[in-house]
């Protein structure tokens, strides 16, 4: 077998040894600070997916949708079904996340640039109506959600915040590097060249609509486990989830990281985190100021987003398909 | 007239409001045929194509590849019937090297597309390398297709193309936009790559020293009706093709 042969193989095993170092870390962290993570990281996986459709190119502005799908399957899974386990729960938000997306993704596959943004968007509010609007959802207090376990295990009250950051990075972790290898395929190739060229790829025998639907099934899939983490780590949702400026904030990350690399998706996240931590607590009226800047300045100088940092320089023969 | 020949076309009728593209074609192209389209603007060539590769339906007449209608396919499904074609202006991902767009264009046959397999398989790799080499490409392999000269897009345009060996392989102006120093060179190319293969090429074509150079027979279109169809140089010297092709020759695309 040769290098290239088991790309799979190293990209599994560095991802593997990345949550290692993240899970040994957490043991170290601030409870603050696992807070931050476990949020960045359940947030950044809404992203990827963002990114997994932005390599297709089309951008979703109705990521909302999923995410609070994710969040409202996980506690009602958990109010009403009596599912206790976090994982289940997780699990149980990304495929019902899924399947909401799953009739609209061959209609809405036919659509680009703004309408297709523009017609997820809609989606995203008319949930946003259902649930303010709906008993059973909590109306406009939402829902909450009491302490999960993980695999029969119950944390104790000191080891709560730490468990969730782990199962956090446990699963994102495992999905990255399933992204990851996705993108390094042939059909993640075929994907990208049609974000350059559909015509081609059209005439080279493949779906562009097929591709772009199956990547806004799993794009909604990654939104539902991100909306089932953060309503798991925070004990509370509501119908903000699925309102335009919640998928806007995944539009921003995911504009931050660009195309390139699975890791800039997390990185972004942590960075829109810690920027929105800091300038809120320091300047409470102007850190929309501060994030509208650091935009900007991305924008300006990184082009294709913080990951065609790495992602210019791994290039060789197989250019963009190498960054971590 | 024979379905086993790689293209038969019978009755093909196609209107634009007014304007007849095509009118009543009959075309038989045997396999492994070197055909040069040729035409003044809005003669009925390129509607040809476009109907060939399920661009356009025709309002009637039948297509018959390797003996199956394709009349409604759509172009993936027909390209996946062996159907490939380059582009007078290069259709390519100019963001990826030149290898990545061989590897893109073989990915993109694959029947089922998988999650799995690298697209730079060492397997894949090979294939992209050995077309490559045909094209005397190899040396570009690294670069990125939006650092390219014109004459190497085109070439790695129609590289692209072959990498499904279809059975038909349609040329649109192969050498538009090449210098006059560059076109004959390039042609040379282009036809050491294809040799040996069954692989049946049609050029649509403005250049008549092209097409009297590459190709055994020639169609000549003209109001979407076809006015000589044989050899090269039979065709060519016929008044009608003097008339209406070759005598009003011009640059410009024909994009009836």
């Amino acid at each position: 077998m040769t290098l290239r042969d088991s790309a799979p193989l190293r990209t599994s095993l560095i991802g593997l040894i990345c949550i290692a170092i993240l899970l040994l870390a957490g043991t170290a962290m601030p409870r603050w600070l696992t807070f931050l993570l476990t949020m960045s990281f359940a947030n950044g996986i809404v992203a990827l997916g963002i990114m997994l459709l932005m390599r297709s190119g089309v951008v979703s502005f109705g990521q909302g949708l999923v995410f609070a799908t994710g969040g409202y399957t996980a506690a009602l899974g958990f109010g009403m079904l009596g599912i206790n386990d976090g994982l289940l729960l997780t699990l149980g938000g990304g495929l019902v996340a899924a399947l909401v997306a799953a009739p609209f993704a061959w209609l809405i596959a036919r659509y680009r640039g703004i309408f297709f943004a523009m017609l997820t968007l809609a989606l995203s509010m008319v949930l946003y109506g259902v649930l303010v609007k709906s008993t059973v959802f909590g109306g406009s207090d939402g829902l909450n959600i009491g302490r999960v376990s993980y695999l029969g295990m119950r944390p104790a009250d000191a080891w709560v915040s730490y468990a969730n950051y782990a199962v956090t990075v446990v699963v994102v972790g495992i999905a990255s590097i399933l992204m990851r290898v996705y993108f390094d395929s042939v059909r993640g190739l075929v994907a990208l060249s049609a974000r350059d060229n559909e015509i081609r790829v059209e005439y080279l025998g493949s779906s562009v609509q097929s591709l772009i639907a199956t990547n806004f099934i799993i794009a909604a899939f990654c939104g539902g486990v991100g909306g089932a983490l953060a309503v798991i780590a925070l004990g509370h949702i509501e119908p903000d989830y699925s309102y335009w400026t919640r998928s806007g904030d995944f539009v921003f990350v995911a504009i931050l990281a660009g195309h390139h690399s699975v890791l800039a998706a997390f990185i972004a996240s942590v960075a829109l985190e810690l920027v929105r931590s800091f300038s809120s607590a320091y300047f409470p009226h102007s850190w929309q100021l501060a994030m509208g800047l650091f935009l900007l300045a991305v924008i300006r100088f990184l082009p294709t987003g913080i990951g065609s940092l790495w992602a210019a320089r791994a290039r060789s023969s197989s250019t963009q398909r190498g960054a971590a | 007239m024979s379905t086993s020949s790689a293209i038969v076309a019978r009755g093909l009728q196609k209107k634009f409001g007014a304007v007849t593209a095509a009118d009543d074609l009959q075309i038989e192209i045997a396999h492994g045929a070197r055909v040069s389209l040729i035409g003044s603007n809005g003669a009925g060539k390129t509607t040809f194509v476009n109907m060939l590769t399920g661009y356009i339906k025709p309002d009637a007449g039948e297509i018959l590849l390797d003996g199956r209608s394709i009349i409604g396919l759509a172009p993936r499904q027909i390209a996946r019937l062996g159907v490939a074609r380059s582009f007078q202006i290069p259709q390519l991902y100019k963001d990826l090297s030149v290898q990545d767009n061989l590897l893109a264009a073989i990915a993109a046959q694959q029947s089922a597309l998988s999650f799995w397999r690298p697209a730079n398989h060492p397997e894949s790799v090979a294939r992209a390398h050995e077309i490559l080499q045909r094209f005397d490409l190899l040396v570009h392999a690294d670069r990125l297709v939006s650092e390219l000269p014109g004459g190497v897009r085109k070439l790695l345009d129609i590289a692209m193309a072959l990498t499904r060996q279809p059975t038909v392989l349609l040329l649109d102006e192969p050498t538009s936009g090449v210098s006059a120093d560059e076109k004959f060179p390039m042609m040379d190319t282009v036809m050491r790559a294809l040799e040996g293969s069954r692989t049946t090429v049609l050029f649509v074509e403005h250049d008549m020293d092209i097409v009297a150079r590459y190709s055994e027979r020639v169609i000549a279109f003209y109001s979407g009706r076809i006015i000589a169809d044989g050899i090269a140089e039979v065709a060519l010297a016929m008044p009608d093709v003097k008339r209406y092709v070759t005598g009003e020759m011009i640059a410009v695309n024909d994009h009836a």
